[in-house]
């Protein structure tokens, strides 16, 4: 029994790893709280079209070897502004914008990646993340967002909401829409950007995703969706990085596998419960705008 | 002359034009309207009824002329149901109380705030909707809610585009007779005095139009504004619609019936023979 105890509490011995199991899970819940802006603006192309667009600010840090959060933060806002300001424009959609502007973005990385040897190590972290090599400086950039992002949150929750749910209606009544959506893309931007060298350019979009569909999927209300999704983020990325300690596999692709995991389970449920009320419903009919 | 006029008016639109950059939408429109008023804006689709709702809501700046509107006038905006996203997670209560500013620092709603919104819902016929889903609602209940949260910001004016687009003959009655309610006396005024203006658009002519005090036919221009007994009229029809309409009287009101609707019965007829 006390062997057991031990080997589960094995990997606690360790600092870097009871640091990675922070940051894992600072970064889940940070992704989760904005993956709901994310998912619900049906922008979730956007996380992983930033996260390429961080990556070349990201190489081009590394090659001038300058500080990784200078150098990516500066060039994923504007990234981000840019996008925000294409796509407003409406003969280019948002996702076309996406498109564009990251993917640019991402050549470059490659290219100087290519040209440039020597940064290869570094710019290979954000590539594929690198959980256990996390330094005070990622934890401490990652609870900041992470407490700016609740503050902003919590303070302009009705605007926020009202901006995502009906904008027109939103500027009618008053809201100041551009300006909250210029939060919201910084925010984002923000977020991949402390979260990109934890968990991957390749990943980090699913991290945006997975817990705020998940949290979709288990309540119809916009302000429970708030605190249920950033709640799952923390513990897909709590579980996840504890897990790829036995698995010994990289722990932003465990992370991702934890929350897809948990996704399917809910998905399944969730449907079987529908079906179920489905058939136990009396004949009143489904109103004309819900059918 | 409408009795409401004699009131200096709430909104003024004066040789207004308005363009999204290929050619005027609306052109040279002058209306206003009086506090209390009850307002159709009729006309063909493209006609620029929501592009004037638009102007009125100033959310649409016009490229020539100006709309004025009356010193600290409280607008309140319906939209079309159809362009929200239905499977957003948002509960009834939600909804309303985005009608009103966040006072304090945490989210939660204030105990004034539930008590107003409670009592807006009860007005409506919502209550008991609280924490229900917008999708799980009836079609005129849906379109309760979204007056609710109109309602909530005490609007002296009222903009609804569209109010009973998709919904079935009840619902539009029961949309009606809500709007006329809010129309006679607001809830919230007290003052016994004219209830809350309300500007609509609607493509219903003998639905809802024809109900209305006043019509406004419009066709990227201000075609008639009168009552519906001086508006709908077969020669302004065609002027708005482009098509020869007819005009019959049942129980003192005008009802619109579109012209070649025989022969194309007729040839409708002889392909299922």
């Amino acid at each position: 029994m006390n062997l057991i105890a031990v080997d589960l509490l094995e990997p606690f011995a360790f600092e870097f790893f009871r640091n990675g199991l922070l940051v894992a899970t600072l970064a889940g819940a940070l992704c989760g709280l904005i993956g709901v802006f994310v998912v619900l603006r049906s922008m979730s192309y956007i996380g992983h079209g930033l996260s390429h667009a961080v990556f070349g600010g990201a190489a081009l840090a590394a090659v001038l070897n300058i500080n990784y959060f200078i150098g990516a933060g500066l060039w994923g806002v504007v990234s981000g502004l840019m996008i925000g300001r294409v796509s407003r424009k409406r003969i280019i959609g948002a996702d076309a914008a996406i498109g564009v502007i990251t993917t640019a973005s991402f050549a470059v990385g490659l290219a100087l990646q290519a040209r440039f040897g020597q940064a290869k190590r570094s710019i290979d972290a954000v590539l594929f993340g690198n959980v256990l090599g996390v330094f005070t400086a990622d934890i401490l950039a990652v609870a900041g967002v992470g407490v700016v992002s609740a503050v902003v949150v919590v303070l302009s929750y009705r605007k926020l909401l009202f901006t995502t749910f009906d904008p027109e209606v939103a500027g009618v009544s008053g809201v100041n829409v551009p300006g909250m959506e210029a939060v919201l893309m910084i925010l984002l931007s923000a977020t991949i950007l402390v979260t990109v060298r934890v968990i991957g350019v390749l990943l980090i979009s699913a991290l945006l995703v997975l817990p705020a569909v998940t949290a979709r999927l288990l309540t119809n209300s916009f302000g429970r969706m708030l605190w249920l999704s950033p709640v799952l983020g923390a513990v897909f990325g709590g579980v996840g990085m504890y897990a790829s300690w036995y698995a010994d596999v990289p722990s932003g692709a465990v992370i991702i596998i934890a929350g897809t995991i948990v996704f399917v389970v809910v998905y399944t449920v969730a449907g079987v419960r529908r079906r179920a009320r489905v058939a136990g419903m009396d004949h009143h009919g489904p109103s004309l705008r819900s059918a | 002359m409408n009795s409401a006029e004699a009131t200096p008016p709430l909104v003024r639109f004066d040789h207004v034009s308005c363009s999204y950059g290929n050619g005027p939408v609306i052109e040279n429109v002058d209306l206003t309207v009086a506090r209390g008023e009850f307002v159709g804006i009729v006309g063909p689709s493209g006609s620029g009824k929501t592009t004037l709702l638009r102007a009125m809501l100033g959310s649409v700046k016009p490229v020539h002329g100006s709309v004025m509107w009356s010193p600290s006038l409280r607008v309140a905006y319906v939209p079309q149901l159809e362009t929200l996203d239905w499977n957003f997670p948002v509960t009834v209560s939600e909804v309303v109380a985005m009608g009103r500013p966040q006072r304090s620092w945490w989210p939660r709603l204030q105990p004034s705030e539930k008590s107003e919104i409670q009592r807006v819902l009860e007005h409506l016929g919502l209550a008991g909707l609280w924490s229900r889903h917008i999708r799980e609602l009836s079609g005129g209940q849906q379109q309760r809610v979204f007056l609710a949260r109109a309602l909530i910001q005490k609007p002296d004016l009222l903009v609804l585009d569209e109010p009973t687009a998709g919904v079935d003959v009840r619902t539009r009655h029961e949309v009606l007779h809500v709007l006329a309610d809010l129309n006679e006396l607001h809830p919230d005024r007290g003052d016994g005095e004219s209830g809350i203006a309300i500007v609509l658009t609607t493509h219903d002519l003998n639905g809802l139009a024809a109900h209305l005090p006043r019509l406004i036919c419009l066709n990227r221009n201000v075609v008639a504004d009168g009552s519906p007994s001086e508006v709908l009229k077969p020669y302004f029809l065609e002027r708005t619609y482009g098509a020869p309409m007819e005009v019959l009287q049942h129980g003192g009101m005008p009802v619109v019936l579109e012209q070649g609707g025989d022969e194309l019965r007729l040839r409708l007829s002889r392909r299922g023979a």
